[in-house]
Protein backbone atom coordinates (compact mmCIF):
# COMPACT_ATOMS: atom_id res chain seq x y z
CA UNK A 1 0.00 0.00 0.00
CA UNK A 2 1.44 3.37 -0.97
CA UNK A 3 1.18 6.45 1.16
CA UNK A 4 -1.42 8.01 -1.12
CA UNK A 5 -3.77 5.08 -0.61
CA UNK A 6 -3.63 5.18 3.17
CA UNK A 7 -6.88 6.32 4.78
CA UNK A 8 -6.76 10.05 5.40
CA UNK A 9 -9.07 12.56 6.98
CA UNK A 10 -9.28 16.32 6.62
CA UNK A 11 -8.64 18.43 9.70
CA UNK A 12 -9.95 21.97 9.99
CA UNK A 13 -9.29 24.92 12.30
CA UNK A 14 -10.84 28.31 12.18
CA UNK A 15 -10.43 31.22 14.54
CA UNK A 16 -12.83 34.10 15.11
CA UNK A 17 -12.17 37.25 17.09
CA UNK A 18 -15.24 38.25 19.08
CA UNK A 19 -16.49 41.84 18.79
CA UNK A 20 -17.89 41.56 22.32
CA UNK A 21 -17.56 39.02 25.17
CA UNK A 22 -19.52 35.81 24.68
CA UNK A 23 -22.01 36.75 27.42
CA UNK A 24 -22.73 40.14 25.82
CA UNK A 25 -26.34 40.43 24.57
CA UNK A 26 -25.03 41.43 21.13
CA UNK A 27 -23.43 37.99 20.80
CA UNK A 28 -26.53 36.16 22.10
CA UNK A 29 -27.85 35.27 18.60
CA UNK A 30 -24.56 33.44 17.95
CA UNK A 31 -24.59 31.67 21.32
CA UNK A 32 -28.19 30.56 20.71
CA UNK A 33 -27.35 28.72 17.50
CA UNK A 34 -24.21 27.02 18.86
CA UNK A 35 -25.99 23.88 20.08
CA UNK A 36 -28.22 23.31 17.04
CA UNK A 37 -25.38 23.99 14.61
CA UNK A 38 -23.01 21.69 16.50
CA UNK A 39 -25.74 19.03 16.43
CA UNK A 40 -25.98 19.50 12.65
CA UNK A 41 -22.23 18.99 12.40
CA UNK A 42 -22.31 15.85 14.55
CA UNK A 43 -24.99 14.37 12.29
CA UNK A 44 -23.55 15.58 8.98
CA UNK A 45 -22.35 13.04 6.37
CA UNK A 46 -18.58 12.58 6.67
CA UNK A 47 -18.26 14.12 10.15
CA UNK A 48 -15.55 12.44 12.25
CA UNK A 49 -14.66 14.56 15.28
CA UNK A 50 -14.79 18.05 16.72
CA UNK A 51 -12.98 19.77 19.55
CA UNK A 52 -14.98 19.93 22.78
CA UNK A 53 -13.61 21.19 26.07
CA UNK A 54 -13.73 18.85 29.07
CA UNK A 55 -17.24 18.77 30.46
CA UNK A 56 -18.55 21.24 27.87
CA UNK A 57 -20.69 21.07 24.75
CA UNK A 58 -18.29 23.03 22.56
CA UNK A 59 -14.87 24.67 22.49
CA UNK A 60 -15.88 28.31 22.97
CA UNK A 61 -14.29 28.51 26.44
CA UNK A 62 -10.90 27.34 25.16
CA UNK A 63 -8.90 30.38 24.18
CA UNK A 64 -5.56 29.06 22.92
CA UNK A 65 -5.21 31.82 20.33
CA UNK A 66 -6.05 34.81 22.52
CA UNK A 67 -8.56 35.85 25.15
CA UNK A 68 -11.19 37.11 22.70
CA UNK A 69 -10.49 34.55 19.97
CA UNK A 70 -12.71 31.48 19.82
CA UNK A 71 -11.49 28.40 17.99
CA UNK A 72 -13.40 25.78 16.07
CA UNK A 73 -11.69 22.55 15.13
CA UNK A 74 -12.98 19.40 13.49
CA UNK A 75 -12.10 16.35 11.38
CA UNK A 76 -13.95 15.18 8.26
CA UNK A 77 -13.79 12.26 5.86
CA UNK A 78 -13.41 14.51 2.84
CA UNK A 79 -13.12 18.15 1.83
CA UNK A 80 -16.50 17.87 0.11
CA UNK A 81 -18.15 16.73 3.35
CA UNK A 82 -16.67 19.69 5.25
CA UNK A 83 -17.66 22.13 2.48
CA UNK A 84 -21.24 20.86 2.42
CA UNK A 85 -21.54 21.26 6.17
CA UNK A 86 -19.88 24.68 6.24
CA UNK A 87 -21.77 26.24 3.36
CA UNK A 88 -24.68 23.95 2.49
CA UNK A 89 -26.30 23.42 5.89
CA UNK A 90 -27.77 25.63 8.61
CA UNK A 91 -24.17 26.62 9.38
CA UNK A 92 -24.23 28.99 6.40
CA UNK A 93 -26.51 31.35 8.34
CA UNK A 94 -23.85 31.61 11.05
CA UNK A 95 -21.14 32.41 8.52
CA UNK A 96 -23.40 34.87 6.71
CA UNK A 97 -23.88 36.88 9.92
CA UNK A 98 -20.21 36.73 10.89
CA UNK A 99 -19.74 40.49 10.53
CA UNK A 100 -22.27 41.06 13.33
CA UNK A 101 -20.26 39.03 15.82
CA UNK A 102 -16.63 38.84 14.77
CA UNK A 103 -13.83 41.15 13.68
CA UNK A 104 -12.84 40.90 10.07
CA UNK A 105 -9.61 38.98 9.79
CA UNK A 106 -6.97 40.37 7.52
CA UNK A 107 -4.90 37.20 7.88
CA UNK A 108 -6.15 33.69 7.10
CA UNK A 109 -8.64 32.51 9.71
CA UNK A 110 -9.29 29.02 8.33
CA UNK A 111 -6.77 26.27 7.67
CA UNK A 112 -7.20 22.73 6.33
CA UNK A 113 -4.71 19.88 6.38
CA UNK A 114 -4.68 16.12 5.88
CA UNK A 115 -4.17 13.74 8.80
CA UNK A 116 -3.98 9.95 9.05
CA UNK A 117 -7.43 8.53 9.81
CA UNK A 118 -7.72 7.93 13.55
CA UNK A 119 -5.34 10.72 14.51
CA UNK A 120 -6.86 13.32 16.82
CA UNK A 121 -5.21 16.65 16.08
CA UNK A 122 -4.13 18.83 19.00
CA UNK A 123 -4.82 22.53 19.28
CA UNK A 124 -1.06 23.21 19.17
CA UNK A 125 -0.76 21.26 15.93
CA UNK A 126 -3.70 23.18 14.45
CA UNK A 127 -2.32 26.58 15.43
CA UNK A 128 1.04 25.60 13.91
CA UNK A 129 -0.70 24.79 10.61
CA UNK A 130 -2.50 28.14 10.68
CA UNK A 131 0.78 29.91 11.38
CA UNK A 132 2.35 28.07 8.46
CA UNK A 133 -0.49 29.07 6.12
CA UNK A 134 -0.13 32.68 7.23
CA UNK A 135 3.65 32.62 6.83
CA UNK A 136 4.13 30.92 3.47
CA UNK A 137 0.67 30.78 1.89
CA UNK A 138 -1.23 27.64 0.86
CA UNK A 139 0.83 24.47 0.61
CA UNK A 140 0.05 20.73 0.76
CA UNK A 141 0.71 21.03 4.52
CA UNK A 142 -1.75 23.86 5.21
CA UNK A 143 -4.33 25.10 2.73
CA UNK A 144 -7.79 26.60 2.25
CA UNK A 145 -10.97 25.72 0.36
CA UNK A 146 -10.09 27.91 -2.61
CA UNK A 147 -6.46 26.79 -2.81
CA UNK A 148 -6.68 23.17 -1.75
CA UNK A 149 -4.38 20.19 -2.14
CA UNK A 150 -5.37 16.56 -2.39
CA UNK A 151 -4.27 13.98 0.16
CA UNK A 152 -2.08 12.43 -2.55
CA UNK A 153 -0.32 15.76 -3.12
CA UNK A 154 0.21 16.12 0.62
CA UNK A 155 1.66 12.60 0.84
CA UNK A 156 3.95 13.29 -2.11
CA UNK A 157 5.18 16.52 -0.60
CA UNK A 158 5.85 14.66 2.65
CA UNK A 159 7.86 11.79 1.14
CA UNK A 160 9.38 13.77 -1.72
CA UNK B 1 -15.27 19.46 -27.72
CA UNK B 2 -15.49 23.23 -27.32
CA UNK B 3 -18.38 24.79 -25.44
CA UNK B 4 -19.88 26.18 -28.63
CA UNK B 5 -20.02 22.68 -30.16
CA UNK B 6 -21.48 21.25 -26.97
CA UNK B 7 -24.23 23.86 -26.88
CA UNK B 8 -24.91 23.33 -30.59
CA UNK B 9 -25.85 19.74 -29.73
CA UNK B 10 -29.06 21.13 -28.26
CA UNK B 11 -30.24 22.63 -31.52
CA UNK B 12 -31.98 19.38 -32.48
CA UNK B 13 -35.53 19.77 -31.07
CA UNK B 14 -35.88 16.15 -29.91
CA UNK B 15 -32.51 16.24 -28.22
CA UNK B 16 -33.43 19.54 -26.61
CA UNK B 17 -36.72 18.13 -25.25
CA UNK B 18 -34.93 15.09 -23.85
CA UNK B 19 -32.23 17.23 -22.24
CA UNK B 20 -34.76 19.61 -20.68
CA UNK B 21 -36.81 16.72 -19.36
CA UNK B 22 -33.82 15.03 -17.70
CA UNK B 23 -32.66 18.34 -16.20
CA UNK B 24 -36.12 19.12 -14.80
CA UNK B 25 -36.35 15.81 -12.93
CA UNK B 26 -33.25 16.41 -10.83
CA UNK B 27 -32.58 12.66 -10.61
CA UNK B 28 -31.51 9.77 -12.82
CA UNK B 29 -33.94 9.18 -15.69
CA UNK B 30 -34.36 5.96 -17.68
CA UNK B 31 -34.67 5.71 -21.45
CA UNK B 32 -38.31 4.64 -21.47
CA UNK B 33 -39.37 7.47 -19.24
CA UNK B 34 -37.45 10.07 -21.27
CA UNK B 35 -38.81 8.70 -24.56
CA UNK B 36 -42.36 8.90 -23.29
CA UNK B 37 -41.90 12.44 -21.99
CA UNK B 38 -40.41 13.63 -25.29
CA UNK B 39 -43.02 11.75 -27.34
CA UNK B 40 -40.50 9.76 -29.37
CA UNK B 41 -39.65 6.08 -29.83
CA UNK B 42 -37.34 4.46 -27.29
CA UNK B 43 -34.57 3.76 -29.82
CA UNK B 44 -34.54 7.36 -31.00
CA UNK B 45 -34.48 8.61 -27.41
CA UNK B 46 -31.61 6.24 -26.59
CA UNK B 47 -29.66 7.52 -29.61
CA UNK B 48 -30.05 11.16 -28.59
CA UNK B 49 -29.44 10.54 -24.89
CA UNK B 50 -26.17 8.84 -25.76
CA UNK B 51 -25.24 11.75 -28.06
CA UNK B 52 -25.87 14.14 -25.18
CA UNK B 53 -23.70 11.97 -22.95
CA UNK B 54 -20.87 11.94 -25.50
CA UNK B 55 -21.08 15.72 -25.67
CA UNK B 56 -20.69 15.97 -21.89
CA UNK B 57 -24.12 17.46 -21.24
CA UNK B 58 -25.45 14.33 -19.53
CA UNK B 59 -23.77 11.52 -17.69
CA UNK B 60 -25.02 7.97 -17.76
CA UNK B 61 -24.99 5.09 -15.34
CA UNK B 62 -26.89 1.88 -14.89
CA UNK B 63 -29.42 1.02 -12.26
CA UNK B 64 -32.20 -1.49 -11.74
CA UNK B 65 -35.29 0.65 -12.20
CA UNK B 66 -37.60 -1.99 -10.75
CA UNK B 67 -36.23 -1.25 -7.29
CA UNK B 68 -35.68 -4.98 -6.82
CA UNK B 69 -32.30 -6.66 -6.55
CA UNK B 70 -30.89 -10.14 -6.73
CA UNK B 71 -31.74 -12.87 -9.24
CA UNK B 72 -34.84 -12.13 -11.27
CA UNK B 73 -34.65 -8.39 -10.75
CA UNK B 74 -33.83 -7.92 -14.41
CA UNK B 75 -30.90 -6.32 -16.20
CA UNK B 76 -29.80 -2.89 -15.00
CA UNK B 77 -31.20 -0.11 -17.16
CA UNK B 78 -29.21 2.81 -18.50
CA UNK B 79 -30.01 6.04 -16.69
CA UNK B 80 -29.07 9.65 -17.36
CA UNK B 81 -28.65 12.84 -15.39
CA UNK B 82 -27.20 16.28 -15.97
CA UNK B 83 -23.47 16.78 -15.45
CA UNK B 84 -22.43 19.46 -12.98
CA UNK B 85 -20.18 21.28 -15.46
CA UNK B 86 -21.36 24.54 -17.00
CA UNK B 87 -21.00 25.66 -20.60
CA UNK B 88 -20.94 29.23 -21.79
CA UNK B 89 -20.29 31.03 -25.02
CA UNK B 90 -19.86 34.75 -25.49
CA UNK B 91 -19.65 36.45 -28.88
CA UNK B 92 -17.51 38.47 -28.95
CA UNK B 93 -15.38 36.92 -26.19
CA UNK B 94 -16.27 38.48 -22.85
CA UNK B 95 -15.19 37.25 -19.45
CA UNK B 96 -17.66 38.37 -16.81
CA UNK B 97 -16.82 35.40 -14.63
CA UNK B 98 -13.29 36.59 -13.93
CA UNK B 99 -14.66 40.07 -13.29
CA UNK B 100 -17.23 38.63 -10.87
CA UNK B 101 -14.60 36.62 -9.04
CA UNK B 102 -12.25 39.57 -8.70
CA UNK B 103 -15.03 41.87 -7.50
CA UNK B 104 -16.18 39.22 -5.02
CA UNK B 105 -12.63 38.72 -3.77
CA UNK B 106 -12.23 42.44 -3.22
CA UNK B 107 -15.65 42.71 -1.55
CA UNK B 108 -14.80 39.77 0.70
CA UNK B 109 -11.46 41.27 1.71
CA UNK B 110 -13.06 44.64 2.39
CA UNK B 111 -15.97 43.06 4.29
CA UNK B 112 -18.60 44.59 2.03
CA UNK B 113 -21.36 42.02 2.73
CA UNK B 114 -23.89 44.62 3.84
CA UNK B 115 -23.24 46.96 0.92
CA UNK B 116 -23.48 44.11 -1.58
CA UNK B 117 -26.70 42.91 0.05
CA UNK B 118 -28.20 46.41 -0.17
CA UNK B 119 -27.30 46.69 -3.87
CA UNK B 120 -28.75 43.24 -4.54
CA UNK B 121 -31.99 44.11 -2.73
CA UNK B 122 -32.35 47.29 -4.80
CA UNK B 123 -31.78 45.28 -7.96
CA UNK B 124 -34.42 42.75 -6.94
CA UNK B 125 -36.88 45.56 -6.22
CA UNK B 126 -36.12 47.14 -9.58
CA UNK B 127 -36.79 43.82 -11.31
CA UNK B 128 -40.14 43.60 -9.54
CA UNK B 129 -40.99 47.15 -10.59
CA UNK B 130 -44.45 48.33 -9.62
CA UNK B 131 -45.84 44.81 -9.19
CA UNK B 132 -47.32 43.87 -5.83
CA UNK B 133 -45.28 41.53 -3.60
CA UNK B 134 -45.34 37.98 -4.92
CA UNK B 135 -48.74 36.47 -4.09
CA UNK B 136 -48.12 32.74 -3.64
CA UNK B 137 -45.62 29.93 -4.13
CA UNK B 138 -46.76 29.22 -7.72
CA UNK B 139 -46.10 32.81 -8.70
CA UNK B 140 -42.75 32.67 -6.91
CA UNK B 141 -41.84 29.54 -8.88
CA UNK B 142 -42.67 31.32 -12.16
CA UNK B 143 -40.52 34.34 -11.22
CA UNK B 144 -37.64 32.10 -10.17
CA UNK B 145 -37.88 29.93 -13.29
CA UNK B 146 -37.63 33.04 -15.45
CA UNK B 147 -34.34 33.88 -13.70
CA UNK B 148 -32.87 30.40 -14.18
CA UNK B 149 -33.24 29.04 -10.64
CA UNK B 150 -35.01 25.83 -11.77
CA UNK B 151 -37.56 25.89 -8.93
CA UNK B 152 -39.70 22.99 -7.84
CA UNK B 153 -42.42 22.78 -5.22
CA UNK B 154 -41.60 20.46 -2.35
CA UNK B 155 -43.73 19.10 0.47
CA UNK B 156 -47.10 19.90 -1.07
CA UNK B 157 -49.74 17.60 0.36
CA UNK B 158 -47.25 16.22 2.88
CA UNK B 159 -48.58 16.01 6.42
CA UNK B 160 -45.64 17.44 8.30
CA UNK B 161 -43.61 19.83 6.20
CA UNK B 162 -45.11 23.06 4.92
CA UNK B 163 -44.71 23.44 1.15
CA UNK B 164 -41.59 25.30 0.03
CA UNK B 165 -40.14 26.21 -3.31
CA UNK B 166 -36.62 24.81 -3.60
CA UNK B 167 -34.23 25.57 -6.44
CA UNK B 168 -32.02 23.12 -8.29
CA UNK B 169 -29.83 25.76 -9.89
CA UNK B 170 -27.77 28.58 -8.47
CA UNK B 171 -27.34 31.23 -11.18
CA UNK B 172 -24.23 32.43 -9.34
CA UNK B 173 -22.78 28.96 -8.82
CA UNK B 174 -19.13 29.58 -9.76
CA UNK B 175 -18.74 32.66 -7.52
CA UNK B 176 -20.95 31.19 -4.79
CA UNK B 177 -18.61 28.20 -4.53
CA UNK B 178 -15.62 30.49 -4.00
CA UNK B 179 -17.24 33.08 -1.72
CA UNK B 180 -20.25 31.32 -0.18
CA UNK B 181 -21.37 33.67 2.62
CA UNK B 182 -20.86 36.79 0.53
CA UNK B 183 -22.60 35.54 -2.61
CA UNK B 184 -25.34 33.57 -0.82
CA UNK B 185 -26.14 36.73 1.16
CA UNK B 186 -26.30 38.67 -2.09
CA UNK B 187 -28.58 36.04 -3.61
CA UNK B 188 -30.93 36.13 -0.60
CA UNK B 189 -31.17 39.92 -0.75
CA UNK B 190 -31.82 39.85 -4.50
CA UNK B 191 -34.66 37.37 -4.05
CA UNK B 192 -36.10 39.30 -1.10
CA UNK B 193 -36.26 42.35 -3.33
CA UNK B 194 -37.71 40.39 -6.23
CA UNK B 195 -40.45 38.75 -4.13
CA UNK B 196 -41.20 41.88 -2.11
CA UNK B 197 -41.06 42.42 1.64
CA UNK B 198 -44.04 41.74 3.92
CA UNK B 199 -45.92 39.82 1.24
CA UNK B 200 -47.57 36.39 1.45
CA UNK B 201 -44.29 34.60 0.66
CA UNK B 202 -40.76 35.11 1.86
CA UNK B 203 -37.25 33.93 1.01
CA UNK B 204 -35.10 32.24 3.64
CA UNK B 205 -31.63 30.70 3.69
CA UNK B 206 -31.89 26.91 3.95
CA UNK B 207 -29.02 25.41 1.97
CA UNK B 208 -28.65 21.81 0.91
CA UNK B 209 -25.82 20.16 -0.99
CA UNK B 210 -26.19 20.64 -4.74
CA UNK B 211 -28.98 23.24 -4.53
CA UNK B 212 -29.48 26.99 -4.31
CA UNK B 213 -29.04 28.31 -0.74
CA UNK B 214 -32.49 29.90 -0.62
CA UNK B 215 -36.00 28.49 -0.27
CA UNK B 216 -39.25 30.38 -0.66
CA UNK B 217 -42.05 29.65 1.79
CA UNK B 218 -45.36 31.08 2.92
CA UNK B 219 -44.84 33.93 5.37
CA UNK B 220 -45.57 33.11 8.96
CA UNK B 221 -49.14 33.86 9.95
CA UNK B 222 -50.52 34.83 13.36
CA UNK B 223 -51.39 31.18 13.91
CA UNK B 224 -47.69 30.27 14.12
Amino acid sequence: MTASQRAVHLAQLNVATLLHPLDDPRIAPFVEVLDPVNATADGAPGFVWRLVEDGGADATALRPAGENVIVNMSVWESQEALWDFTYRSGHLEVVRQRRDWFHRHVEAHLVLWWIPAGHVPTVEEALARLAELRAVGPSPRAFTFTSSYSAAEAAEAHTG
Amino acid sequence: MEDIDTIAMLQDPVRRRLYEYVVAQGREVGRNEAAEAAGVARTLAAHHLDKLTEAGLLESGSRRLSGRSGPGAGRPAKVYQRVRAEFAVSLPARDYRTAAELLAEAAEEAGLDAALGAAARRRGEALRGTAAPCGDLEEAARLLAARGYEPHLEGEGAEVAAPVVRMRNCPFHAVAERFPPLVCGMNLALLEGLLGADGPVRARVDPRPGECCVVVENSKTDAD
